[in-house]
């Protein structure tokens, strides 16, 4: 009985093949870790807790009194967020059923280039669009709204043409038998299926931007992250610190609405 | 005899009260109106920007990778490098966080912190933390590498327990019977289960991790973020336009070689 079979997960192979990979994972990852520190200052790593505390010390208590200067940029942060994103489902709703097989017009043409349009408005990050568009539009609350609508149309077209292919087709098809033209199919047989999941995609983005247009300030997009830069620059650590706060308590609050109304529609 | 109606009107999907309706619609329209109001545009400075942007478009169509292709090259190699890096050590850490944080395998207390912890790494922004972590470690690509980290924790943590909480109950109570103990539940009924969805995710956030660290470099955390803003602060359009296309082209690459392996894994 001594040669009696005992029960192993893995054969030997994948076994070894097993070792070889996660070897293979720890030496990328120390060369990662080295190229990545070579350029590092250990001298600041270390007296980081100093820096931490001592930053903490300035920033606390957060100066309330700044509070006053901020409604307005607050109200530009909302602002750039819903008109960015109206402006990104304006962009993105034509796209979505471009892209989506069962209603594109064209498949060798228009099918290609809006889903290009969709990859390329996803790969670039709103803070990327905003600073490319400040460099063209100058500083302000216009080069912020369509940052934000250049990155939503990304982010909704992809899911709206996701939603616009999971439709039921055998209503389509009743539809079409009762000799709908191709806008009726559309209105009809179609639209009714995906407005639910457009109505809470572009709640869910318009939360995301509103965390988002806090931030383009930074790069001069308006909103209440210029405030937030220019308390940077002068090294104003309360008045960040009221600013962070601020924007957490947006924050929370979009995701309660957004959460709300998603709740409603579904 | 009944007069049959002879046309049919959609019946209303959102509001159903139609006072309602009219007052949202006057809402909309009054809040459209302020936000809109608040927008000033200064159309000189944008037919300034104008012959920049055409620039802009043009340094996209002929990118330029060859002049500044040493700056290019260092921050790419920074932005892989801090992506695997902080990916591999975000999943590290997180793991224990995640089955921390489920319900069904940790301890109220132990429950409570986790879950303070994901939700602290949720609410802040990678911009605003990497601010912080740049102010207090210095410039460069470590300061984004615990930024990363920072935030693949809150990501991977969150969706780790809730798959843990989303387990077959059944194959733990099979393995529980056995009288096995924490940590032998945790290794044989509960790993198999989440195992596949676990390595999904971090594919994912690896790609997310890369976006970020676009971005993050704009405040000063290294990576391809800081060359693309210096070439921007340059006016060098074209040496911008070849970043993006880099950028685009990774993420692409990445978004296409997750889903292959999550797919292959599956």
């Amino acid at each position: 009985m001594s040669d009696a079979q005992i029960w192993r997960h893995r054969t030997p192979k994948t076994q070894l093949a097993l070792w070889v990979f996660w070897i293979l994972l720890v030496a990328l990852f120390v060369w990662c870790w080295n190229t990545m520190t070579a350029r590092t200052m250990w001298l600041f790593v270390y007296d980081a807790p100093n820096a931490a505390a001592d930053l903490i010390g300035r920033a606390l208590p957060p100066r309330w009194s700044y509070m006053e200067k901020l409604w307005v940029p607050l109200w530009d942060t909302i602002n750039i967020a819903t008109l960015g994103t109206l402006l990104g489902i304006v962009l993105a709703v034509p796209l979505a059923f471009m892209a989506a097989h069962n209603t594109t017009p064209s498949r060798l043409v228009l099918r290609p280039f809006a889903l290009f349009c969709i990859v390329a408005s996803r790969s670039i990050n709103s803070l990327i669009w905003a600073l490319l568009l400040v460099s063209i539009l100058g500083p302000g609350l216009l080069a912020g709204i369509l940052a934000i609508a250049f990155r939503s149309v990304g982010f909704i077209g992809k899911l709206l043409y996701e939603a616009i292919e999971e439709t039921d087709q055998t209503q389509i098809e009743a539809i079409t038998a009762t000799g709908a033209s191709r806008a009726q199919i559309l209105n009809y047989g179609i639209v009714p299926q995906v407005l639910p999941s457009f109505y809470g995609i572009s709640v869910f983005r318009w939360d995301i931007n509103i965390r988002e247009s806090a931030i383009l300030g930074l790069v001069g997009a308006g909103g209440i992250g210029a405030q937030l830069q220019a308390s940077l620059n002068v090294l104003a650590w309360p008045q960040v610190m009221l600013i962070i706060l601020v924007i957490l308590a947006t924050v929370v609050v979009s995701e309660w609405v957004s959460a709300k109304v998603r709740h409603a529609i579904i | 005899m009944t007069a049959y109606p002879t046309r049919w009107t959609r019946p209303p999907q959102l509001v159903k009260s139609r006072w309602w309706r009219i007052i949202l619609a006057i809402g909309a329209i009054v809040y459209l109106v302020l936000a809109v109001g608040s927008v000033d545009v200064n159309w000189t400075r944008i037919a300034d920007g104008w012959e920049r942007g055409m620039r802009f478009v043009g340094g996209f169509l002929q990118p330029d990778f060859t002049t500044r292709w040493k700056d290019i090259s260092t921050g790419l190699l920074e932005s892989l490098t801090m992506t695997f890096t902080s990916t591999v050590v975000g999943i590290l850490i997180s793991v224990p966080i995640g089955v921390g944080a489920a319900r069904n395998v940790a301890p109220r207390w132990i429950y409570a912190i986790c879950r303070s912890i994901i939700a602290a790494s949720r609410a802040l922004q990678e911009i605003i933390v990497a601010i912080f972590f740049v102010a207090l470690f210095g410039f460069g690509a470590f300061a984004g590498f615990l930024t990363l980290t920072f935030a693949t924790i809150g990501f991977i943590a969150k969706l780790l327990a809730e798959d843990i909480e989303d387990i077959d109950e059944s194959q733990a109570e099979a393995i529980r019977a056995t009288g096995a103990s924490w940590l032998q539940l945790i290794h044989y009924a509960v790993q198999p289960q989440v195992m596949p969805r676990l390595i999904g995710l971090s594919l994912y956030r690896f790609d997310i991790n890369f976006r970020e660290s676009a971005v993050i470099g704009i405040v000063g955390a290294g990576g391809i973020g800081g060359t693309l803003n210096t070439a921007l602060n340059r006016y060098e359009y074209d040496s911008a336009g070849a970043i993006l296309l880099i950028i685009i082209a990774i993420v692409m690459v990445a978004e296409y070689a997750s889903g292959h392996l999550r797919r292959l894994l599956k």
